[in-house]
């Protein structure tokens, strides 16, 4: 290359850089009416609406996402004294227990509140709404039984068979929140004391224990995009409504009898800086319209009583009856010693 | 005087490189500053350049004292020993580097950069890259790129001795006759005496951190201040002697001195003190026996009253030299003989 | 005297560095560490057996992927150095890729290549990131080390192997050194790689210190666990100090033309070598390519955000994001990594204790866990007068931390390379402080200044540990992106993906391709 060669590069590159910097884009400037939704990283919600709801209402809502719902928490509960946003949506039923005592959230009753959410109530000073509820449950892959000519699994005990062995594959429950769902329903249904000899045999009949809900399902799990070597699986019980055959009919099926709830929550935060406006995106969580859109974009059904549910929820992922759930002060007593007991369990 | 140090010490933490040292330099003067490696005539060089503080002790220039003057405004050239020429510029760019920094015009710069490679003999080398050239090339810009700003001094630091023996006596003569040409005071560091004595109008012997003795080559030469002096002279072998109006005595015969006077001396003795002689006052054994390119070095144990015990340096012609075992008789000559210890 | 000046210029703009570490860095991590030993358990975690079995696997598996990447990085530096041989060049720059490839995406790929794994694939998969390190650093000394004594020692009658160890060996010693030092920091706190093919099994310090965080909620555990993780990278970085300094020291440099040659004989079995070396390390990399090429829906979807819009933003405005934040990051990396590399490369003599401290700081970001620089931006940074807690901006600010050793591990050895009486000549000459550090320092070591800099743009453009922590969901790079598509269910956003990633290689690609063009191979990477 000539020198003159090299100054022009030198120059194209300066210029480049001017046009493509964060600062030189910088951030468009917010009104008074400006909330920061604090959230996890599941969370999805429709453009349209959403650009719909801030231009009616007038406000810019800032979304900051914090890891999973326990990363949530822990952050909520960490910045107490100042909180990084007004509203926070998504902490479980798994970890409401540790934002209450906490302090992290401040009272408030929304209008809508009656019209559903407060089946889900935790909190008698209403400083949570439940926004919407999910259920964990086993997934088994319904075409890889019938091909292999064994009746698909259809609860717990199955599992620890030796004729499923080999067949399972779980998230880790101190890194996945299904996995700990998971441990929470066999907590459930096993006992505080006699849990861990189910984990024992599960260890025992080749369990797969993936750090993280993607690699469980998307990788090892026979039954989903990745066609792995599993065929069932800890993940939702819609996820089933996500593996629609060309044939119109799922190829999974969640095991409802296996299943634990989770249940979601907003609450306004504590010191919010701008608490009436964090008062109206909640109250719009858990309006008819936000409510349509959250199985789609989130795979959680409604906490709004009579909102439709989409095709394919109908008739592959139907709300189970009775799913498992543990009262919150168990849960926030327990948890940590749970997981680490099984993480040993698992390890050794 | 142009440039006066006075009291002039630099410590590297405690160990002081260079101490108490006076020194002069007139303008248009050509000193040098001559010692063993290790002597302290580098850092000396880099003090007066602002590369090292002085602890103590001023350095002036014309009277005005430089201790606040930094490196760049104090016009001093100088001349590291390996050149240190930049690389990613010509051989012009390196010669007219200065001149830029002292905004000396365009045209000027260039018309100068040619006088100046004209002057060091390397006419033409303009555009060459500087890593081209050989080390002597590379002396030489080194040169011309100090000399090109028009420094008030110039300051060479072992100038040529990266250089080959046959180069570097060459460029010695020629770096000598630039500097008379130009008229440049100039403060050389060296350690090679040949040097030393080529380029300097005066010598300024070092020796620890201390100068020992200044003055004209022929006077530093003939009459060193001391032993150690002598000794770093070239003086192997010292004995002592009686002066009687210029007529010296020793144990190894009579010898007519200039300059010697009267009293009690000490002669120091380089190789070619001593040369065979049939006639000659003192006797001994050759030892050794090398040959030069124009004589025969020998090494001779002598024998006689007060003679120095160990074996004496002397030289003697290449035909017929004697063989080791050979008996030899020797006489002194003035051209190797230093004195010093001058009597009063 | 005439040196008081630019001493305290010197102080001055040490502050720079210093403050941004100070602020960005030290003050968060301290403050999250100070509130974890606040609580109870700290001494539990310390004197329990379980934590040394940890730190015994963290360090162990970190050795043994710092071998591999030893092993398979020497054949390439060889041939790197030495080799006058078509396709070097790009072998140089393919070797890069591996390296900014998104964790999430190199541990889905080694999944796929070896199911039950275990130890072997993290070991593997570490390596794999890290071969780039040895064979550049240890390619750059090699390629500048006198081809004459080897040929010297063969001609004495050394055996091919005994020329090797007794003269090559301990004239590059010092680059295998540093080199090994820096994969092996990357190694030990490496986090996606082992959380993904560790499963519930195999944990290291980084992952646990993540789950005590973020899942558990024991600071006090993390704190004790983040202090031995600290303890041991700066043991480590000692190590690795010591060996540059001695590689600084004796930094002759000559030419590249002048050392390489066309291989003869018994030098083609290790041209043979690394190129299965390149092979192995493109399997992962076609894998990921060919996967791409099975559909062109993933590709078409790029404008898009993914099935039922997995994404806030499409991800061509992510790739955007990247490019912006990349850009901020490295802006403000080289002015604190040149800014540290001036102020290290003035301090050599008689300061040597002061150099290495400020050296050391500036790579313990390296060696501490994201999550608690995260978790210690929430605790302090909102006491700021600006409340970055939620800002794009602290995205670049993460990523220049991480850069910024790397940009003063590739300037340094140049500028101290650089001989001091240059400096001093030019001074003599007439030119200022500032002048002479535009006319020397500048003029000689812009190209690896360039270098450096298109360096950490890239590896900028790969960050994902920090970056998937601070982004917010409206602003995502692509990295972070490609995870949040992997992570949700739906064949497009697979798709998508996989389309984003062989993206993400081909800005790597042109970027360093760029960089090559420009710069001769001096400095460490």
């Amino acid at each position: 290359m000539t020198r003159t060669a090299r100054l022009a590069a030198l120059a194209l590159a300066a210029t480049t850089l001017a046009g493509c910097s964060l600062v030189g884009g910088g951030e468009q400037a917010s009104s008074g009416h400006t909330v920061t939704l604090v959230t996890h990283d599941s969370w999805a919600v429709d453009k349209a609406l959403w650009a719909d709801f801030q231009k009616t209402s007038g406000i810019t809502v800032k979304v900051s996402t914090n890891g999973d719902a326990g990363a949530l928490t822990n952050k909520l509960v960490l910045t107490k004294a100042n909180p990084i946003g007004d509203i926070a949506y998504g902490v479980d039923s798994t970890f409401a227990s540790r934002a209450l005592s906490g302090g992290v959230f401040a009272p408030y009753s929304s209008p809508d509140a009656g019209k559903g959410p407060q089946r889900y109530q935790i909190d008698d000073s209403h400083r949570l709404t439940a926004v919407d509820v999910g259920d964990v449950c086993l997934n088994v892959d319904t075409g890889w039984y019938a091909q292999h000519n064994l009746p698909a699994p259809s609860g717990y005990a199955d599992l620890v068979d030796p004729r499923y062995k080999g067949q399972t594959v779980v998230e880790d429950p101190s890194t996945s929140s299904p996995g700990l769902a998971f441990l929470l329903g066999t907590v459930k249904q096993f006992g505080a004391d006699k849990w861990p000899d189910f984990w024992t045999k599960l260890k025992a009949n080749d369990v797969k224990v993936d750090a993280g809900w993607d690699e469980a399902y998307t990788q090892d799990f026979s039954g989903s995009s990745g066609k792995g070597p599993r065929p069932v699986v800890v993940s939702y019980a819609s996820s089933p409504a996500d593996e629609i055959g060309d044939d119109g009919k799922p190829r999974t099926k969640a095991v409802l009898n296996t299943c634990y709830r989770q249940v979601e929550y907003a609450g306004v935060l504590d010191g919010a800086k701008n608490p009436d406006d964090a008062r109206k995106v909640l109250d719009f969580l858990i309006s008819q319209k936000f409510q349509e859109q959250v199985p789609g974009s989130m795979y959680v059904y409604p906490s709004r009583e009579g909102v439709a549910l989409p095709d394919a929820w109908k008739t592959a992922a139907p709300l189970p009856d009775a799913p498992a759930q543990l009262p919150a002060d168990q849960v926030d007593a327990n948890r940590e010693k749970w997981v680490q007991q099984c993480r040993t369990l698992l390890q050794g | 005087m142009a440039l006066e140090l006075q009291g002039l010490s630099v410590r590297y933490g405690s160990f002081a490189a260079v101490s108490d040292v006076d020194l002069s330099v007139a303008d248009g003067e050509v000193v040098a500053l001559l010692g063993p490696s290790g002597c302290g005539k580098s850092t000396l060089l880099r003090a007066v350049a602002g590369l090292e503080r002085a602890a103590a002790g001023s350095i002036r220039w014309d009277g005005t004292d430089l201790a606040g003057v930094a490196v760049h405004r104090r016009d001093f050239g100088l001349v590291f020993q390996d050149g240190q020429l930049f690389p990613h510029r010509d051989v012009a760019a390196n010669v007219a580097f200065g001149m830029r920094m002292h905004h000396v015009d365009k045209a000027d710069r260039s018309a100068r950069v040619d006088e100046l490679l004209k002057l060091v003999g390397l006419e033409g080398y303009g555009e060459r890259r500087v890593t081209e050239l050989s080390g002597g090339e590379q002396q030489r810009v080194a040169l011309a790129r100090a000399l090109a700003p028009k420094p008030r001094l110039l300051l060479l630091d072992e100038p040529l001795s990266a250089l080959d023996r046959a180069l570097r006596e060459q460029l010695a003569v020629d770096l000598a006759a630039l500097l008379r040409a130009t008229g440049t005071t100039a403060l050389v560091v060296t350690h090679d005496h040949d040097e030393a004595f080529t380029l300097a109008d005066r010598v300024a012997l070092m020796q620890a951190g201390r100068i020992r003795q200044v003055g004209p080559p022929d006077e530093v030469w003939r009459h060193p201040a001391d032993d150690v002096v002598a000794g770093f002279l070239g003086c192997t072998t010292f004995v002592p002697a009686r002066a009687d109006r210029d007529l010296v005595t020793s144990s190894l015969g009579e010898i007519a001195l200039p300059g010697s006077g009267n009293g009690t001396v000490l002669l120091g003795l380089r190789a070619n003190a001593l040369r065979t002689d049939p006639g000659g006052f003192v006797h001994g054994e050759v030892v050794q026996r090398l040959h030069r390119r124009d004589h025969a070095r020998l090494l001779v144990q002598l024998s006689g009253d007060g003679v120095p015990s160990g074996p004496v340096e002397a030289v003697a012609p290449v035909a017929g030299a004697p063989e080791p075992g050979d008996a030899i008789r020797l006489a002194l000559d003035a051209d190797g003989i230093a004195l010093t210890g001058l009597a009063v | 005297m005439s040196n008081a000046a630019p001493r305290l210029v010197l102080l001055l703009l040490a502050l720079v560095p210093v403050g941004f570490l100070g602020l960005f860095f030290a003050w968060p991590v301290v403050s999250i560490v100070g509130i974890g030993l606040g609580g109870s358990g700290v001494t539990e975690v310390l004197t329990s057996g379980d934590t040394w079995r940890l730190v015994a696997f963290t360090l162990g598996q970190a050795a043994a992927a710092t071998l591999v990447a030893v092993l398979m990085g020497m054949p390439l530096a060889y041939v790197m150095a030495r080799c006058k041989l078509p396709g070097v060049g790009l072998v140089r720059t393919l070797i890069l890729v591996p390296f900014v490839l998104p964790t999430v995406v190199v541990g889905l790929a080694f999944r796929s290549l070896l199911p039950d794994g275990g130890v072997l694939s993290i070991v593997l998969a570490n390596a794999f990131f890290n071969v780039a390190v040895v064979a550049r650093t240890v390619g750059g000394l090699w390629a500048h080390t006198d081809r004459r004594a080897e040929e010297a020692a063969r001609s004495l009658g050394a055996s091919r192997w005994r020329a090797f160890t007794s003269v090559v060996l301990p004239a590059i010693a010092p680059a295998v050194g540093s080199a090994a030092a820096v994969v092996f920091l990357f190694c030990a706190t490496s986090f996606g790689v082992v959380l993904m093919l560790g499963g519930a099994r195999y944990r290291t310090l980084e992952t646990e210190i993540y789950l005590r965080t973020v899942d558990l909620f024991d600071l006090p555990g993390a704190a004790a666990l983040s202090i031995l993780q600290v303890v041991a990278v700066i043991a480590v970085l000692l190590v690795g100090a010591f060996a540059r300094r001695r590689r600084e020291t004796a930094l002759k440099l000559r030419g590249r033309t002048e050392t390489a040659k066309r291989p003869v004989g018994a030098e083609w079995i290790i041209v043979g070598a690394a190129l299965l070396v390149v092979i192995a390390l493109l399997v992962p990399i076609v894998g990921l390519i060919t996967r791409s090429l099975t559909t062109m829906d993933g590709w078409r979807a790029l404008a898009g955000t993914g099935d039922e819009g997995t994404l806030e933003v499409p991800a061509w405005q992510a790739a955007s994001n990247s490019i912006r934040a990349a850009t901020d990051a490295t802006i403000l990396a080289m002015l604190l990594g040149v800014t540290a590399a001036v102020v290290l490369s003035q301090l050599r003599r008689g300061r040597a204790v002061l150099g290495e401290t400020l050296d050391l700081a500036l790579m313990l970001p390296l060696g501490v866990s994201a999550v608690t620089v995260g978790f210690g931006y929430l605790v302090t940074l909102g006491d700021l007068p600006f409340d970055l807690r939620t800002s794009p901006l602290l995205v670049p600010f993460a990523q220049a931390l991480v850069i910024t050793p790397l940009i003063v591990r590739t300037v340094l050895p140049v500028l101290r390379a650089i001989d001091e009486r240059l400096r001093q000549a030019a001074g003599t000459l007439g030119a200022g402080p500032f002048r002479v550090w535009r006319e020397v320092d500048l003029a000689l070591a812009w190209r690896s200044l360039i270098a450096a800099a298109g360096f950490g743009y890239v590896v900028a453009l790969g960050e994902f540990g920090a970056t998937s922590f601070l982004a917010r969901p409206d602003a995502p790079t692509l990295p972070v992106a490609i995870a949040r598509l992997i992570s949700r269910p739906g064949e497009l956003n697979n798709e998508m993906a996989y389309a984003a990633c062989v993206v993400l290689m081909l800005v790597t690609v042109v970027a360093v391709v760029a960089i090559e063009r420009l710069t001769p191979a001096v400095g460490e990477f």
